[in-house]
């Protein structure tokens, strides 16, 4: 039936949109490491892969958002479902923006600094993923959704903790300029405002989750 | 032609069932957007139509039981009366129902012509009226259950759901259609079924009564209604005191078509008498009446918090009400055509 394969298609594109996110989370992660360890081609190559990877979500979620308005699906709870979409896209946003900072103003780290900031980066990481399980929960299984945005909420604040632990040690180091301390600072925070927009989505699927029971 | 303005009074009835009673059955679906109104009010249109050719002697015959009119000026001021009260009583925003119009004017009739009323008919009806909102409860309450207990077992995709919820509006929505005709045309015509002066028609080897050709017009007014007036009432009921989402509307049309079915159904009343069991009286109810009931099942199923026990006394009221201000109404008015325009009314 007509109606069918529209949704199933629709499903599909959902489904490709939640691999971009969770992809990009894999490709921060290298992308930061490949920094850390002056692999500058490397880490080039993975900011094109986040460029690449971030203009695809974007069409993806106009496509979304198209087909849902022109062939009003889900009248019902489509607003919940675009604005879903529209946060989650924030994340992969964040993502790229960050590594394109660590590429345009090439901070300098202290190898003193690298493992809190990989540590740092893979709450961050966890936070994402997480957060792709609970929205594709939230489609299929609601009743799962709150397993995994526990998990979100959990890497949201080891990843706050991190990056206090981090700002700590750098504005303890004698060996910095105020000036380096900062824009430390700055890259820590930016890092850590990831996990931030992976629990802004959280918490709408926990509404949404609410709504969708009948 | 003079045939069809006596009629006009059951045709207005019919038209004022349609563009309110629709609202029950597909309102939900169409204010939220998941069936179009023009699909909806084709689907309610053919199946109505059908449900009264097909299943509509049965609610008659209890209201021919109760009252059967002699007269088709008779008829005419009974179906009228009928009409204005509903008329009236909407306007002044006070609860109404054609079935409980109509029995009313019927008993109007009934005492202008000195005729004895059945009260064994009438008790009947009048507990049936009681019972169809609580039955509804009933369903609704069970259907949720039954409805949740599957959303834990199946996984269903938010989007593949959507498309199940719009077959399923649509399917429950024809059936509610088909049970509405059946059980409500009597309202529209059923009085004049004694007086009409119809000869039997065959049409492909289908042999059409009488009642079935005052049925198949009094649902046609019924089917205009719904084109012409029932979409803003479809639209109100998304901004109404109920909101319903698409998949409780699914639970609560089913539970009040299951409802509307049950006491209109010839087939199942002789299969019940096979079997030795109780028979259901076949009589018509107030579907409005069965929808709260339907809603208050549901709200007792999410632990009966924001249950309006008001609307239950609003019910309550029109049950005594309407016949009372019908039947008041129709005496007067028969009192009117009898001796002002001199027709013969019994």
């Amino acid at each position: 039936m007509a109606l069918f394969k529209k949704t199933k298609k629709l499903e599909l594109k959902m489904d490709e949109f939640l691999d971009t996110v969770s992809e990009s989370g894999i490709i921060f992660r290298e992308g930061i490491k490949h920094y850390l360890n002056r692999k500058v081609d490397r880490f080039e190559n993975q900011i094109e892969k986040i460029r690449h990877l971030e203009s695809r979500a974007d069409r993806l979620r106009h496509s979304i958002e198209e087909q849902l308005y022109t062939e009003t699906l889900i009248p019902e709870s489509r607003g919940d479902v675009l604005a879903l979409l529209e946060t989650t896209d924030d994340v992969i946003n964040q993502a790229k923006a960050t590594l394109l900072e660590f590429s345009v103003e090439t901070p300098m780290i202290p190898v003193a600094f690298h493992e809190e900031l990989l540590h740092l980066t893979d709450h961050v990481v966890n936070a994402v993923d997480e957060m792709t399980k609970a929205i594709r929960a939230f489609l299929k299984d609601p009743k799962a959704v709150r397993n995994y945005t526990h998990k979100v909420y959990h890497y949201e604040s080891e990843a706050d903790r991190a990056a206090e632990h981090l700002k700590r040690s750098i504005f303890s180091n004698l060996d910095l300029q105020l000036s380096e301390k900062i824009h430390l600072r700055y890259f820590a925070l930016h890092i850590d405002t990831i996990a931030d927009r992976a629990e802004d989505v959280a918490d709408r699927l926990g509404i949404y989750t609410i709504k969708r029971s009948i | 032609m003079l045939l069809l303005l006596y009629l006009s009074g059951g045709l207005f009835l019919g038209w004022s069932l349609g563009a309110n009673d629709a609202s029950n059955i597909f309102g939900t679906a169409v204010s939220t957007r998941m069936v179009k109104f023009r699909t909806a009010a084709i689907i309610a249109g053919i199946f109505l139509i059908l449900g009264a050719v097909i299943s509509g002697a049965g609610t008659s015959h209890t209201l021919g039981k109760l009252g059967s009119i002699t007269m088709i000026a008779g008829a005419f001021m009974v179906a009228l009366s009928a009409a204005l009260t509903v008329f009236w009583m909407t306007k002044l925003s006070l609860p109404v129902s054609t079935s409980q119009a109509i029995v009313g004017a019927i008993i109007g009739w009934n005492l202008f012509a000195g005729m004895a009323i059945d009260y064994h008919t009438l008790s009947r009806i009048a507990l049936t009226w009681v019972i169809s909102p609580i039955l509804a409860a009933v369903f609704a309450w069970l259907l949720y259950l039954m409805v949740n207990q599957l959303y834990r077992v199946v996984n269903i995709h938010l989007f593949r759901l959507d498309a199940y919820t719009r077959i399923g509006l649509i399917l429950v929505g024809a059936f509610g259609a088909y049970s509405l005709g059946a059980n409500n045309i009597a309202n529209v015509v059923g009085v004049f079924v004694p007086v009409v002066p119809f000869t039997d028609i065959s049409l492909l080897g289908i042999t059409f009564n009488s009642a079935q050709q005052l049925f198949l017009l009094g649902s046609m007014a019924v089917a205009v209604g719904i084109f012409t007036y029932s979409k803003r009432v479809m639209l109100m009921v998304g901004k109404g005191v109920v909101k319903l989402n698409p998949q409780t509307a699914l639970i609560v049309v089913l539970a009040q078509s299951l409802v509307l079915f049950l006491f209109a159904s010839r087939g199942l009343e002789a299969w019940l008498s096979a079997q030795g069991l109780p028979t259901i009286p076949l009589v018509p109810l107030s579907s409005s009446q069965v929808v709260i009931g339907a809603v208050l099942g549901i709200g007792y199923a999410h632990g009966g918090k924001g249950i309006q026990y008001k609307a239950l006394l609003k019910v309550a009221s029109g049950w005594v009400s309407t016949p009372i201000i019908a039947a008041i109404i129709t005496f007067l008015a028969l009192f009117f055509l009898q001796n002002v325009f001199g027709q013969q009314v019994y």
